[in-house]
């Protein structure tokens, strides 16, 4: 829990495991994990803009994610990102579709 | 105790043996320290007083996320055990064994353990053992979805009732499991020991290179085919766009994907890391001391229903060269 706004849970999404002996993780010090939410962040807004989606992090606690008309959605796991994700746009991201996959492979 | 208490699931079509082979093994030492839970009223006589009765409640996590599926009662049993031993109400305990209902599906007991809030604190998925009724099992591969799905989520399978069946038909099914699921050991009832069963699914995430190096398919029904698959990468794989297409792709599919498990090369990473998950569930990647066989390449085994191979192939690649260039931009310091 934040000790200053009273948000519950944290993020503990297998990708972002705590370090602990024998577990791999990107969380070993504070720096480590700030880089790595960064890398995921701009990983996923590029997913995510393939159907004009930007998520952003709020005080390192949980994710908002907002639509090009000022829905917005806040949740605590990047396990409900697409699921979240899916409901926003209207269809769900699926990452076996060839169209989706075209779009992944235009990113740049 | 340091740690979280390891859960063994123990799970088996109907009149696969489960609770003979439960016995057997409660008998030995090693499992002398073990608390039991059955979901179906067993015939084991425990007694001692830390058999308790978990029922089907299901419930639905805020937000309607399938991976958050909670059996409510399972929780709330393991729970009390915790609290109680805390007490010293019950005899002290180091691993718990759950004994599921023949034709329970093992994701969501799996997951209950993993998602619930209190329950991540004090226990961890150790593994999972399915029983295989050696007689039985070749029909029910063809006709129930649960046979396969218990199946594909062991990390051991234990055929049963071996000295019943034909040895033709015995190994015919061998070859079938390991298609199915090319991941998970197979050992008959009578081999299988304590030590087995309580093996962690970690100890064994090798086993990738070993089961298949390439395609080989176990197609069951023509309707909807359960059929595993090897990928191979050489190059070195970014973490992050993994974690959000393995994320995504379980996200949309993880009904239908019944097992991944393999090992990665990830980039600036020396030694190779283990991932394995049983539908949308995601156990922590593992650090392994060194390569399996010497050779530095991830492999990851999927079992999936009636999903594409070439596609997750060409969608996991995508992904992996989408992640590398949106980090390489510089857009991240």
């Amino acid at each position: 829990m934040c000790s200053l706004c009273g948000v519950l849970g944290c993020d503990d999404h297998w990708t972002s495991a705590v370090a602990r002996p024998g577990v791999y993780t990107r969380n070993t010090d504070r720096i480590a994990r700030r880089r790595e939410a960064a890398r995921r962040l701009a990983v996923a807004n590029a997913l995510l803009s393939t159907r004009r989606l930007r998520l952003s992090e709020w005080q390192g606690q949980s994710y908002v994610l907002a639509s090009p008309t000022g829905n917005t959605q806040v949740f605590d796991a990047l396990s409900h990102l697409w699921s979240e994700a899916g409901a926003l746009a209207g269809r769900p991201f699926d990452p076996l579709d060839p169209e989706f996959i075209a779009s992944v492979e235009a990113i740049r | 105790m340091s740690g979280p208490t390891p859960v063994h699931l123990l799970t088996g079509f109907l009149g696969s043996g489960k609770t003979t082979l439960l016995r057997r093994m409660l008998a030995d030492p090693a499992m002398a320290g073990a608390a039991v839970l059955v979901n179906e009223f067993g015939e084991i006589g425990l007694d001692h007083e830390l058999l308790e009765r978990v029922d089907d409640t299901v419930v639905l996590l805020k937000s309607g996320c399938l991976c958050c599926t909670v059996r409510g009662e399972l929780a709330e049993a393991l729970l009390t055990l915790h609290s109680r031993r805390a007490r010293g109400e019950v005899p002290f305990f180091d691993r718990v064994a759950i004994e599921t209902t023949g034709m329970a599906d093992p994701y969501p007991a799996l997951s209950t353990i993993r998602s619930h809030p209190v329950l991540r604190s004090h226990y961890r998925n150790a593994g999972v053992v399915t029983t295989v009724d050696a007689v039985n099992a070749p029909g029910l591969l063809d006709t129930r979805l649960e046979a396969l799905r218990q199946i594909g989520a062991a990390d051991l399978l234990v055929l049963t009732k071996t000295d019943l069946a034909p040895p033709g038909r015995v190994a015919d099914l061998v070859a079938r499991l390991a298609a199915v699921n090319p991941s998970a050991r197979v050992l008959t009832a009578p081999e299988a020991t304590a030590e087995d069963f309580l093996a962690e699914a970690g100890d064994t995430p090798a086993a990738p290179a070993d089961a298949l190096p390439h395609h080989r398919d176990g197609n069951f029904r023509a309707e909807t085919p359960v059929t595993s698959f090897s990928l191979e990468i050489e190059e070195p794989v970014d973490w992050t766009g993994f974690g959000l297409w393995l994320t995504m792709l379980l996200d949309r599919h993880g009904e239908n994907v019944f097992r991944v498990k393999g090992i990665l090369n990830l980039q600036d990473e020396e030694r190779p890391v283990a991932v394995h998950g049983v539908q949308r569930l995601v156990h922590s990647p593992v650090h392994l001391e060194r390569w399996p066989d010497g050779r530095r390449a991830s492999r990851l085994v999927f079992i999936v229903h009636g999903l594409d191979h070439a596609r997750i192939e060409a969608s996991f690649r995508a992904f992996d060269a989408m992640s590398r260039r949106v980090t390489a931009r510089g857009s991240v310091a």
